[in-house]
C-alpha cells in the first residue's frame, strides 16, 4: 500500500472520530447548562479546553457566551477540531483514498459530508441543537458500520482502526486531564450535588453515564469514573481498550510485513502499564501527571507510526 | 412525440419528419410510450442522487461555491446502429492510426515536413511539440495509448470529426456510471434491445496498458495512475479508473526515481513502477525537464523514460494532434500515412493565419464558429450566430491581434436526441466522444460518451458549459 493511503485513512478515521467527539462534547456541555440553575458560560470553558481550542476561540471572540460556544464547536472552520472541519478533512481524506475503501464505506462519508455541509450551513438554533448532534453521532456511527461491515480485515483496516484509536484515546485523556480536579480526594468528599453533575458531564462525554451503572454501584466515585475510563478494558473509550486495539492491529502489520518498529515497543509499553496499575497507583503518583504523560506518549506513537510506515 | 422548439435543420436521431420513430431507436420507442412520465421524473432525480451520493462529480475551475459539481444525466439512450457504428468505427481506427504514425514521423524523419504536407513551423514551434521527444520510440511504437475521437453527426450519412483528444481524453467515466445506472433502472431495456456492453473497458484498459511495459521491466508489469490530486477536475475518473483496474493510483509526492526506475513509497518501502498512465500535462511531468516549479511530477521521469524503463501514456508530446491548426491538415495527414483518403470527414475549417481566411472569417462572423487552436473545454472560443454584436466586436479585435491563434468553422447543424423535461421530451443537440485504446492492436468501445446541451437550441455541450451526458448504445445488428 502506499505510504500516503496508509496516511489518508489514519487520518480520515482520526478526524471522524475526533467530530464524533466533539459532538458529545456539546452535549455534555448542553446537558450541564440544563442541569444547572447558575450562568453557566464557565462549563463552555471545560469543553473548549477539552478540545484544545480554548486559545483559538479567545482570539476570535469577544467573550465566553454559550451560543458562541457552540456555534465555534459545530461550525467553525477556523476551528480546527469543529464537526464540521473534522467532517470536511476527514471526508477529503476518505476522497484521497477512495481506492481503498469499500463503496458503502465511501458513500457513508460523503453522505455523512453532504448532510452536515446543509444542516451546519447557518447557526443552529437552540431548540434544534439535540436533533442536531444526535444526527452527527448517527451519521458517523453509519460510517463505522459501514466500515465494519464491508471492509477486508487487511492493512487497510488496521491503519484505519489505528487511527480511530489515537485519536479516541487522545480524546478521552484531554477530558480526564481538563476535569481532573473534579476527582481529585480533596475535593470528591464534598459530594455536593454540582460534583454530581460535574461528574455526570465526564461520563456523558465519552457516552458512559449509563453504562458505568452497570460496571460499578450506581452512586458516582470519582475513583471509580477515573478507574472507568482509564483501565477498564471493557470500556470502549478507556485508554486501556483504546491501547489494546491499536496493540492488536499494529500486531497484525508486523505479522503480515514481517518486520516491527519503533511504534510497536512504544504500544505496548503503554499496554502493559495500563494493565499492570491500579488506578490506586494511579492516583498516588497524581492524576494530572499520569495523563499529561500519557498523552506525549500516544503522540510520540503517533509520529512513530508514521515513520515507520513511511506515511510521509 | 412532438417535435418542440427544434431547429428546422437538425437532424433527429430518434425521430424521423414525419414522428415515426428511426430504425434504430424503434424498441425504445415503444417502451417509453408505455411509460409512465411521472415515474421516468422520479427515476431520473432518483439518477440524480445515485451520482451525488456516490460523488460523481467534476470540479468548474473559477466558481466560487462549486468545487464540486455534477454533471447532469438524462435517462433518454443515445442509439447508434450496428452499421452506423461499424462505419464509424472503421474511420476513427484509420484515424488513430494516422496519428500514432505522424507522432512517430514528426519526432524522427519528418517525412510529411518534407513532402510539403504540413507546414514545419506549424510543427517545431508549436508549444506541444516537445523536442525532448525526438529520436525517442515509446515502448510498443504507441504514442497514443488512449484516444477520445469527438464525433458530430449532421444527417443519415453524414459525420465529421470535431477534434482528436490525443494529450489526456477524459469523460470514460461517465460512460460507465451512464451505463450502470441505467442498468440499475432499467433492466428490462436491457432484455428488449442488444446493447453492446461498454463496462469491460477497465479490463481493456489495464491489459492494453500492460501489453506495452518497457524493456526494463522485470516480472509482471506495474501499473498506476498518476492524478494530479484530489483537487483536480477530473479526481473522481482518476481514482475511479485506477479501482476498477485495480492499480495504485499515485501522486508526484508518492513517487521518486531511485536506481534508474520510477518508484512509489509503500508502507514497506519503495517499489517500482512499470507503466504510468498519466493525467498529469506534460507541462507538470517533470521538473527537471519541463516546469521546474511543477510539484505535480516526478524529477528524472524523462531520463527513466529514455532509458527504457517506464513507459508514460499516453506519451509526451502527442498533445500536438489536439492542436486545432494541425487538425485542419488531417485530411492530408491521414492520406499520406495509411494511402487512402480519409473514411471520417473533418469539418472545413479555416486556418486564420492565412490572410485570405482570416478575411472571410471577419466577414462573415456572424455565421462561424471560432476556436483557439490549442483550447479545450469550450473555453476562449466564439460562437458567432448566439453571440452578440458586443461580443463579436471584442473578439474580433483578438482575432486581428493574433490570428495564427485561431481557427474557424462554419455553425454545423448538429443532430439532436430527445431529453427528458418536465412536459416530455425535446430535441437537444449532441455530440459523442467515442475511446479508443492502443497497444499492438486498435481497440474501440462501441459507444462513448455522449454529450448534450441542455438548454434549447444551444450547440455547446461541454460539461464546464452546463452540457449533459447521455448512456450511448451500439445495437449489435
Amino acid at each position: 500500500m502506499l505510504g500516503r493511503t496508509a496516511n489518508g485513512l489514519y487520518w480520515m478515521f482520526r478526524y471522524i472520530e475526533r467530530a464524533e467527539n466533539s459532538a458529545r462534547l456539546i452535549d455534555a456541555g448542553l446537558r450541564m447548562s440544563l442541569t444547572r440553575s447558575e450562568a453557566t458560560e464557565d462549563d463552555w470553558d471545560g469543553v473548549l479546553q477539552s478540545s484544545g481550542v480554548r486559545d483559538i476561540y479567545d482570539d476570535l471572540y469577544p467573550a465566553l457566551t454559550s451560543a458562541d460556544a457552540i456555534d465555534f464547536l459545530l461550525r467553525d472552520k477556523s476551528n480546527p477540531s469543529s464537526v464540521m472541519s473534522c467532517i470536511d478533512s476527514g471526508r477529503n481524506n476518505a476522497r484521497m483514498v477512495r481506492t481503498a475503501l469499500t463503496r458503502e464505506t465511501w458513500e457513508a462519508t460523503n453522505e455523512c459530508w453532504l448532510d452536515l455541509k446543509a444542516t451546519l450551513s447557518r447557526r443552529v438554533k437552540p431548540a434544534d441543537l439535540p436533533e442536531v448532534i444526535d444526527g452527527i453521532k448517527r451519521k458517523t456511527g453509519l460510517i463505522r458500520g459501514a466500515f465494519h461491515g464491508t471492509m477486508l480485515r487487511n492493512e487497510i483496516f488496521n491503519f484505519s482502526r489505528i487511527g480511530t484509536f489515537i485519536e479516541r484515546a487522545d480524546n478521552t485523556a484531554r477530558i480526564l486531564d481538563v476535569k481532573y480536579y473534579v476527582l481529585l480526594p480533596a475535593v470528591s468528599q464534598v459530594g455536593s450535588s454540582i460534583d454530581n453533575v460535574q461528574w455526570e458531564s465526564i461520563l456523558r462525554s465519552v457516552s458512559a453515564h449509563r453504562s458505568y451503572g452497570w460496571v460499578y454501584e450506581a452512586e458516582y466515585k470519582p475513583s471509580n469514573i477515573a478507574d472507568f475510563l482509564i483501565l477498564n478494558g471493557r470500556m470502549p473509550r478507556s485508554l486501556a481498550y483504546c491501547y489494546d486495539k491499536i496493540v492488536s492491529n499494529l500486531g497484525y502489520l508486523a505479522r503480515e510485513y514481517g518486520e516491527a518498529h519503533a511504534a510497536h515497543a512504544t504500544a505496548e509499553e503503554t499496554l502493559s502499564s495500563l494493565r499492570n496499575h491500579s488506578i490506586k497507583d494511579v492516583m498516588d503518583q497524581g492524576l494530572h501527571e499520569y495523563i499529561e504523560n500519557f498523552i506525549s506518549h500516544n503522540n510520540r506513537l503517533g509520529e512513530e507510526i508514521s515513520n515507520g510506515y513511511r506515511f510521509n | 412525440m412532438t417535435k418542440k422548439g427544434i431547429t428546422p435543420l437538425a437532424f433527429d436521431e430518434m425521430m424521423n419528419a414525419d414522428n415515426s420513430p428511426r430504425q434504430p431507436y424503434s424498441t425504445y420507442n415503444d417502451w417509453y410510450a408505455a411509460q409512465d412520465k411521472a415515474r421516468l421524473i422520479a427515476k431520473s432525480r432518483e439518477a440524480e442522487n445515485i451520482f451525488r451520493k456516490t460523488g460523481i462529480t467534476f470540479a468548474v475551475y473559477g466558481h466560487a461555491d462549486s468545487s464540486e459539481k455534477l454533471i447532469p444525466f438524462d435517462l433518454i439512450p443515445r442509439i447508434i446502429s450496428g452499421r452506423e457504428w461499424r462505419k464509424l468505427a472503421q474511420g476513427i481506427e484509420q484515424r488513430v492510426i494516422a496519428l500514432n504514425a505522424f507522432l512517430d514521423d514528426i519526432y524522427h524523419k519528418q517525412e510529411i515536413i518534407k513532402a510539403g504536407r504540413v507546414p514545419r513551423e506549424l510543427i517545431e514551434r508549436n508549444v506541444a511539440f516537445l523536442p525532448q521527444m525526438i529520436g525517442f520510440r515509446p515502448p510498443g511504437g504507441v504514442y497514443t495509448h488512449i484516444v477520445g475521437t469527438d464525433i458530430v453527426r449532421t444527417g443519415e450519412d453524414q459525420f465529421y470529426v470535431l477534434e482528436d483528444n490525443a494529450r489526456t481524453p477524459s469523460g470514460v467515466s461517465y460512460m460507465l456510471e451512464n451505463r450502470e445506472t441505467m442498468m440499475q433502472m432499467f433492466p428490462e431495456l436491457f432484455h428488449q434491445n442488444r446493447v453492446r456492453p461498454v463496462e469491460n473497458y477497465p479490463y481493456l484498459l489495464r491489459h492494453s496498458l500492460a501489453s506495452l511495459a518497457p524493456p526494463g521491466c522485470e516480472g509482471k508489469p506495474r501499473v498506476a495512475v498518476l492524478t494530479p490530486g484530489i483537487y483536480n477536475s477530473a479526481y473522481y475518473e482518476h481514482a475511479f479508473l485506477a479501482d476498477m483496474m485495480g492499480v495504485e493510483l499515485v501522486e508526484g509526492s508518492d513517487l521518486r526515481v531511485i536506481d534508474g526506475k520510477v518508484k512509489m513509497r509503500t508502507t514497506r518501502g519503495y517499489e517500482a513502477i512499470d507503466v504510468l498512465y498519466r493525467r498529469v500535462d506534460d507541462d507538470y511531468l517533470d521538473p527537471l525537464t519541463f516546469k521546474p516549479e511543477s510539484a505535480l511530477g516526478i524529477p528524472g521521469i524523462m531520463d527513466v523514460y529514455r532509458a527504457g524503463n517506464i513507459t508514460i501514456a499516453n506519451a509526451p508530446g502527442t498533445g500536438i494532434c489536439d492542436d486545432k491548426a494541425i487538425y485542419s491538415y488531417m485530411p492530408e495527414i491521414v492520406e499520406f500515412y495509411t494511402g487512402r483518403k480519409a473514411l471520417l470527414e473533418n469539418v472545413p475549417t479555416w486556418r486564420c493565419s492565412e490572410a485570405d481566411s482570416l478575411k472571410y472569417v471577419l466577414e462573415n462572423l456572424a455565421d462561424l464558429v471560432v476556436k483557439e487552436v490549442h483550447g479545450s473545454g469550450g473555453y476562449g472560443m466564439l460562437v458567432g450566430p448566439t453571440a452578440s454584436k458586443k461580443e463579436r466586436t471584442l473578439f474580433a479585435e483578438k482575432l486581428k491581434a493574433r490570428p495564427a491563434n485561431y481557427i474557424a468553422q462554419p455553425t454545423l447543424s448538429l443532430s439532436t436526441v430527445p431529453i427528458l423535461v418536465n412536459k416530455g421530451i425535446a430535441p437537444r443537440h449532441v455530440d459523442l466522444r467515442p475511446y479508443v485504446l492502443v497497444s499492438d492492436k486498435v481497440q474501440i468501445i462501441p459507444g462513448g460518451l455522449t454529450r448534450v446541451a441542455l438548454k434549447a437550441g444551444s450547440l455547446v455541450v461541454n460539461s464546464s458549459q452546463g452540457g449533459g451526458t447521455k448512456d450511448t448504445w451500439v445495437l449489435e445488428d
